[in-house]
């Protein structure tokens, strides 16, 4: 992937989870939403190297790994307005996205062991399909996983866990919840795990793709440690973080203003332009759609 | 020798296993030579050696691993090891195996089928005895089947292992076991039919009986209880009882109990599980809105609400037996007083 579009993906995101908030206020959207604004780089350093049988299984903040995926915005819009038209036709909302082979489900930790049954799967049916599975830092909390992890490095089951260790859970900063380190708990299993600490998508995508490459070969679980920062609240005007503490890692850990430096100005401009156009086209779409029938529930 | 109903589940598990080269098993100490707790799975890691997972103990993670599984085209055949630990594996069942077809807009199917022994009268005492389905019943996108010794319980998961697209949950009462399959034509005492559908219900009446007065209605263990307590009632109190056993719980099919209660105008209904919120309770709920104007008077007969005990006294007291079937037959049809 060149430059500029693995900056076109990363702008891509950042503008939909925008609109997502912005939106939100006037009752466009309902329900809840876990946007992704601060960690743009890893869903895109991950995903863009993937092959296009891989399986993606996500958590509730799930839409930037969709859009990295390839999924369509206005089908995204739409499903978290509860439109007909959406991924799941309204059934899911924010959290529970399906779409070729990605998923997403939201509640804590229980995708883990799913993704791992996915592996282990295409693995048994000699697929050489790699899965990759994102789960947070305050997941890691969730005893579901290391029966997880155990069964994936002793089956060598091929996926690549990617914890995005944003520091925090809701508002609980990982310290309060996370006894010893991270990578002591997939090392307790003989699971490697490679940890960065960048919000630069170049500094993250040959690690991923190096990583995902062994664990294609290799047939052996691998985890992928991101320690990253989330500008946006956990859903929506919830940030008991200070003003200080997140104007200073915006102003250091943005991977769009990391990214954005390396392209010419003039060539950059126009494309912020040209997804802001797509973005605005896929919401209005996306507001336009209809609402599901009732049908649903026809017996 | 004649087949059990251990026998017949475990030739099916074999069947299953030769049938489509997707099905797998998944257990805790289900490996030859010991073939799981219960020997349900005897033979078939011998038979099927890469088909044949030996898990760690982890219901959670191994009823994930099996989601996973299906969600990629396989069919995966779990067995927890004693129906009471199925409370482990809660949130993978409610909240993704039996969720993921209808929230994923029916773009997937998942065909997991977790097996478990349930039920007491054992003495294993009140974390290795329960009956614990009711916890499940009703969870959108999960079937409840539960075998008995009428028809072919192997044929009830085979049927489920080979064709189900949505999730099982398949609760095997251990009393059934051992016992030896009903003769299903040719009993002297018993006029049994089938519904014949792919989970039947067996009416089961007493042969060259006047129409019956009372329905009961149950499924797994207590059917055996039931048919005994129909017998006595025939024979020592002139009380014909039609009994109906049921080998789908959920989604409830509930036709050939409305049927016989719509005639005989008395219902009972018996379960294990305790009787609080229980399968019974939502039978009557059930009836009692399809009957329309005409009146059926029923009875629930459960475990009481404690847990269970080891004690062997006390744990036959808890469970409703064919005493107590009997009284409730009795009652109901005013042959005794309450
Ligand atoms: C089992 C479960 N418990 C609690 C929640 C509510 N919840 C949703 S997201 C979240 C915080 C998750 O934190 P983390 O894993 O660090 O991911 P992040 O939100 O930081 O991306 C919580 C507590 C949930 N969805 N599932
Ligand atoms: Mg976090």
């Amino acid at each position: 992937m060149d430059n500029i579009s693995v900056y076109r993906s990363l702008y891509q995101i950042r503008l939909f989870e925008e609109t997502v908030l912005d939106n939100f206020a006037r009752g466009v959207f309902s329900g809840t939403t876990h946007t992704y604004i601060g960690q743009e780089a890893n869903a895109v350093g991950v995903l863009c190297q993937l092959e296009e049988s891989d399986i993606v299984f996500s958590n509730h903040r799930c839409h930037g790994h969709f859009l990295a995926y390839g999924g369509d915005m206005r089908a995204l819009f739409a499903e978290l307005m509860g439109k007909a038209t959406g991924l799941c036709a309204g059934r899911g909302g924010s959290q529970h996205l399906h779409w070729k082979n990605f998923y997403s489900n939201g509640v804590q930790g229980g995708i883990v062991p799913v993704a791992t049954g996915m592996a282990f799967a295409e693995k048994l049916l000699n697929n050489s399909n790699v899965v990759i599975t994102f789960l947070g830092d305050g997941t890691l909390g969730e005893g579901i996983i290391y029966e997880a992890f155990n069964m994936a490095s002793l089956w060598h089951v091929p996926i690549l866990y990617v914890v995005e260790n944003n520091h925090i859970a809701q508002t609980t900063p990982v310290e309060m919840t996370l006894a010893g380190n991270i990578r002591g708990r997939f090392n307790a299993f003989g699971i490697t795990a490679t940890e960065l600490d960048t919000s630069d998508v170049l500094e993250i995508m040959p690690v991923a793709k190096s990583i995902t490459a062994d664990i294609r070969s290799q047939q052996k679980p691998q985890a992928l440690i991101l320690n990253t920062c989330r500008f946006s609240p956990h859903s929506k005007g919830d940030d008991t973080r200070s003003a200080e503490f997140l104007a200073e890692i915006k102003s250091t850990r943005d991977p769009i203003m990391i990214h954005g430096k390396r392209l010419p100005e003039e060539a950059r401009h126009k494309m912020e332009q040209e997804v802001t156009q797509e973005v605005e086209a896929a919401y209005h779409k996306a507001v336009n759609d209809p609402f599901p029938s009732l049908e649903a529930f026809e017996e | 020798m004649t087949d059990t109903v251990l026998s017949s589940l475990n030739s099916a598990l074999h069947q299953a296993l030769s049938a489509n080269d997707k099905v797998y098993l998944l257990g805790e100490d289900i490996l030859d030579p010991y073939g799981g707790a219960f020997k349900v799975t005897r033979g078939c890691s011998t038979a099927f050696p890469n088909r044949v997972i030996a898990s760690p103990i982890s219901e959670a993670g191994m009823v994930g691993i099996a989601t996973g599984m299906a969600l990629r085209g396989l069919r995966p055949v779990v067995e927890i090891m004693f129906g009471d630990f199925v409370t482990l594996a809660a949130d993978q069942i409610i909240n993704h195996l039996s969720k993921f077809r209808w929230m994923y807009n029916d773009q997937v199917c998942v065909p997991v089928i977790i097996r478990t022994p349930m039920g007491g009268r054992r003495g294993y005492g009140p974390t290795h005895s329960q009956t614990l389905e009711k916890f499940f019943l009703g969870t959108p996108g999960l079937r409840i089947m539960a075998p008995t010794s009428f028809g072919d319980p192997g044929g009830l998961i085979f049927d489920a292992i080979i064709n189900t697209e949505d999730p099982v949950l398949f609760i095997e009462n251990k009393l059934l076991y051992p016992l030896p399959l009903k003769n299903m034509l040719g009993d002297p005492d018993f006029d049994i039919i089938s519904t014949m559908d792919e989970a039947p219900s067996y009416y089961v009446s007493i042969h060259g009986a006047p129409s019956a007065s009372i329905t009961l209605a149950t499924y797994g263990y207590m059917a055996e209880l039931a048919q005994k307590a129909m017998y006595r009632l025939a024979y020592e109190y002139e009380v014909f009882a039609e009994l109906i056993v049921l080998t789908q719980l959920a989604p409830f099919n509930l036709s050939s109990v409305l049927e016989s209660a719509s005639h005989t105008g008395r219902l009972i209904v018996m379960e294990e599980g305790n009787l609080t919120m229980g399968w019974g309770a939502e039978v009557i709920a059930r009836i009692a809105e399809a009957s329309g104007s005409k009146s059926i008077q029923a009875r629930r007969l459960a475990a009481k609400d404690y847990s269970v005990p080891a004690s062997s006294l006390l744990e036959t007291a808890l469970f409703p037996g064919e005493q107590d079937i009997i009284r409730a037959g009795l009652q109901l049809t005013g042959k005794q007083k309450e």
